[in-house]
């Protein structure tokens, strides 16, 4: 019998039509525990590195948390992997809610979909019964349609539908994968299109059994009490209408613009207005303890709810003010649009109108309002019409096609990725680490557990390392007693940060736990729900195999060393780690150079960026090094990155 | 026979503020451990006494206890609207009822009903209650004068039995009976 875990995954070929419930081995959830662990080995072992992502044989892995579905609370977070057509590159989504609990309940823990189906299908699971359907009838159809249609078809308002808009039908890079209030946002959604698989319906009615019950349930009733009653944790842009942090630091338009003295408390008056008038309530996630999800009613569109930043997105990119998000949001979405990526597209495509590298041709009929061009470039890109088939790559993917000076525009992306429109001032190095390393495509997916300022005055400072338990390490506290100016530390509690924001991230995102109540929550008030003291206890009276801190750390080193090498294996390099060149406006290319050199020898890398074959093996990964090796990726005789001549002639 | 007389007795309720719920389900599961054997060994809202019926795009967020069983549909087709939401006709009704799959073991297809969390120690609060962090769910006792009931006796017993069969078939019932002593 399996604890915490089914047990089982879910392997479809849509090409074939083939279905199989396939058993897995319990000591690869011991040595990767899940979610992203999981796929990441899943990718590695079955997705050569010459596989073209948009091809039959890459394959999408919607991959459960260790914990989801049990009584962890927050613990829902379903992993949805694939290779990513923006670059190449493994791409990595979380989805929330109630998407991968529900595959728990209906008995797997991953659903593996490889092939490319004839013709537009969708899968409905009810426990043992899986089905490929036909989805030719919702071709076109928007998220709430599809989502309501296929509910209304298998006749069962207890289904969970995961499903692509005609964003991701098109296979747009910016299109998403949405499930009720949730969604996996990022890289994945154009390739469940590219697999003509416009939906998965999920319905389960099995039990998900615990190791140790008793402890389980006590452990799991007092923690969902105490992130109840704390306010560092969950998404305080749900409660808080002082918004000031992204409106005063975050840049407008296509990542350009700073307004640094644009909030003031007349409008967060007026918007806590707006907001409120509009809103139905707050909704939540399976079993987690927070509500950080609005559910707005706007006049003339569909109920639609957002979190966090996505409130922000869409007005700072057109330089509006909130109720242009409210009005467009619920558009957007329903056209299965990422809010992140995509309004930094529809910016960037308009500065290239101004700058006169597109003209008005290549937007025949387009308004001449701002808000009405954006509602414009939505629909030509859904269904890639005109410029909109050129959009619909992404910003870099765009800017290589026009080509003429437009990839001078693209300055806001790495590794092809968009990322948060910050530009700052002076560097900060670990940050510098984070966005430069970072394969999960964006800073909010690796920081948050040590905090992004220090505190200055000593008694305040003292107060916060007394309740600051999450420290894996007495040397964080060491550090931070120390830190004074933001961008100075040490260059070994620089690398170690970023390690430890990192860990928590993958732990995270292997167990299912959302990073609001983790991983992402340690930064303000240091108070966070779960980290590497508490995680090792929770595993063991759920998954009934015994865990402790250190052997946790091995599972994130573990996973981190896997995605690395999968990864390299397919082109990743040192030369692309690098944050956007105006991320800073001071900038030092040699002192980040010898620091992100440390960087990989701290974590056994080579000079280049790729695991060595002694970290490989020291990790149980000696399969990987072996890969590696037949490739000529590795020789086997690598040293770290410091051991390294070309790291001493980078001294010199 | 006994003559009837009045007593005293502790009536639980639990009333519901569907403008609270957020529709976390943490209900749906406290409820369904609890009532597993072993205590706490396995979760699944399937086998809950409680039901969120949720629909974000309508804005309904309801939490429903299972009530008694009903053998038959009712013919009652109302529709609710309330603060300009219009409800579907069995949204507010407690019944397990065969006109829906709501409030059955999922493997026996048996009934499900609350019982408040009857247990021995007896529960603060049931446990729905405790794990609603929103206070969607409000536990509330009163005291109400009732007549005096016997207490069950075998033959009541028995005769549930009886009408579990009829109902249910032997075979369900069995498998049910099976599986709930294996703890
Ligand atoms: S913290 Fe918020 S986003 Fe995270 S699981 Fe809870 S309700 Fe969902
Ligand atoms: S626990 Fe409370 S808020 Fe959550 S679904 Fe149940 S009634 Fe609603």
């Amino acid at each position: 019998m399996r604890y915490a875990e089914t047990g089982f995954q879910l392997e479809v070929d849509l090409s074939k039509g083939s279905i199989d419930i396939v058993e897995t081995d319990q000591r690869e959830t011991e040595s990767l525990l899940g979610g992203i662990g999981i796929n990441a080995k899943l990718l590695y072992d079955r997705v050569p590195p010459e596989t073209d992502p948009w091809s039959p044989d890459n394959l999408l892995i919607f991959g459960n948390g260790l914990l989801n579905g049990t009584c962890v609370p927050g613990a829902n977070r379903v992993s949805v992997d694939t290779i990513a057509p923006v670059n190449g590159l493994m791409g990595h989504s979380l989805m929330g809610g109630f998407f991968g609990p529900e595959m728990k309940l209906a008995g797997y823990d991953r659903i593996v979909i490889r092939g490319e189906a004839p013709d537009l299908v969708y899968l409905a699971i009810h426990n043992d019964k899986v089905e490929i359907r036909d989805a030719k009838h919702l071709r076109g159809r928007g998220m709430v349609d599809t989502q309501r249609l296929i509910k209304e078809e298998l006749n069962d308002k207890g289904v969970w539908v995961a499903a692509i808009g005609p964003a991701g039908e098109n296979k747009v890079i910016m299109a998403s994968i949405d499930c009720g209030n949730s969604s996996a946002a990022r890289t994945v959604g154009p390739v469940m299109g590219a697999k003509k698989l416009k939906a998965i319906a999920v319905r389960g009615t099995r039990d998900v059994y615990l190791a140790h019950p008793a402890e389980a349930w006590e452990m799991c009733s007092r923690l969902r009490k105490e992130l109840d009653a704390n306010p560092n944790v969950g998404d305080w842009m749900a409660v808080d209408e002082d918004d000031s942090f992204h409106h005063n630091n975050f840049s407008w338009g296509n990542a350009r613009t700073r307004q640094k003295n644009y909030w003031s408390e007349g409008l967060e008056e007026r918007w806590r207005n707006l907001k409120h008038d509009h809103m139905d309530r707050w909704t939540g996630c399976w079993n987690c303890p927070k509500s950080c999800h609005n559910l707005m009613q706007w006049p003339n569109r569909r109920k639609f709810s957002y979190k966090c930043y996505g409130k922000d997105t869409y007005h700072m990119a057109a330089f509006q003010e909130l109720d242009f998000t409210y009005e467009i949001l619920p558009i957007a979405m329903d056209l299965g649009f990422d809010s992140y990526s995509t309004p930094q597209v529809i910016a960037f495509a308009l500065e290239l109108l101004e700058a006169g590298i597109l003209t008005e041709k290549d937007f025949p009929g387009m308004p001449s309002d701002v808000r009405q061009r954006f509602y414009y470039l939505l629909q030509k890109i859904a269904f890639r019409d005109g410029i909109g088939d050129v959009l619909a790559h992404g910003v870099s993917g765009a800017a290589a096609i026009i080509g003429n000076g437009a990839e001078e525009f693209d300055h806001n992306t790495v590794k092809k990725f968009e990322q948060l429109p910050v530009k700052l001032g002076k560097l900060n190095p670990a940050y510098f680490l984070m966005i430069a390393t970072c394969e999960d495509m964006a800073i909010t997916q690796i920081e948050g557990s040590f905090p992004q300022d220090p505190i200055k005055d000593p008694k305040l400072r003292e107060e916060f390392i007394k309740n600051w338990i999450s420290v894996p390490d007495k040397k964080f506290h060491e550090w931070f007693r120390q830190w004074e100016k933001r961008d100075q530390l040490p260059d070994q509690a620089m690398i170690e940060i970023s390690d430890w924001n990192e860990c928590m991230h993958y732990l995270d995102d292997s167990l299912g736990l959302c990073g609001f109540v983790s991983s992402f929550r340690g930064q303000f008030g240091g108070t966070t729900g779960y980290h590497v003291w508490n995680m090792p206890q929770i595993i063991t009276h759920t998954l009934g195999i015994e865990f402790d801190k250190d052997k946790l750390w091995e599972v994130f080193q573990r996973n981190r060393t896997l995605v690395r090498a999968l990864n390299n294996r397919l082109g990743l390099r040192r030369f692309m780690e690098r944050p956007p060149e105006d991320h800073w406006a001071v900038r030092d290319e040699e002192y980040e150079q010898q620091l992100l050199t440390k960087y990989y020898d701290f974590k056994g890398w080579t000079f280049d960026g790729i695991p060595t074959k002694e970290t490989l093996e020291k990790l149980d990964l000696g399969y990987v090094a072996e890969d590696l090796i037949k490739r000529d990726i590795l020789t086997g005789d690598e040293v770290t990155a410091l051991k390294d001549d070309k790291a001493k002639k980078e001294k010199e | 026979m006994e003559s009837k007389r009045k007593k005293t007795k502790i009536i639980k309720d639990i009333k519901v503020d569907t403008k609270k719920c957020v529709g976390c389900r943490a209900c749906e599961i406290a409820c369904s451990a609890f009532h597993a054997t072993p205590k706490y060994s396995s979760l699944n809202p399937a086998r809950s006494r409680i039901m969120v019926v949720m629909d974000e795009t309508r804005d309904i967020f309801v939490p429903i206890r299972a009530g008694e069983y009903t053998q038959a549909e009712c013919n009652g087709r109302n529709r609710y609207v309330i603060d300009g939401k219009e409800y579907d006709e069995c949204t507010f009704c407690p019944a397990s009822c065969p006109s829906r799959g709501a409030f059955r073991e999922p493997d026996s297809g048996l009934p499900l009903k609350c019982d408040m969390c009857e247990n021995d120690p007896p529960v603060e609060v049931p446990m729905c209650v405790d794990a609603c962090t929103f206070d969607a769910l409000i536990y509330e006792e009163r005291e109400e004068e009732v007549e005096e009931v016997k207490e069950k006796r075998e033959d009541d017993m028995e005769l549930a039995f009886k009408s579990l069969v009829k109902k249910h078939g032997l075979k369900k019932v069995k498998d049910t009976f099976a599986r709930l002593s294996k703890g």
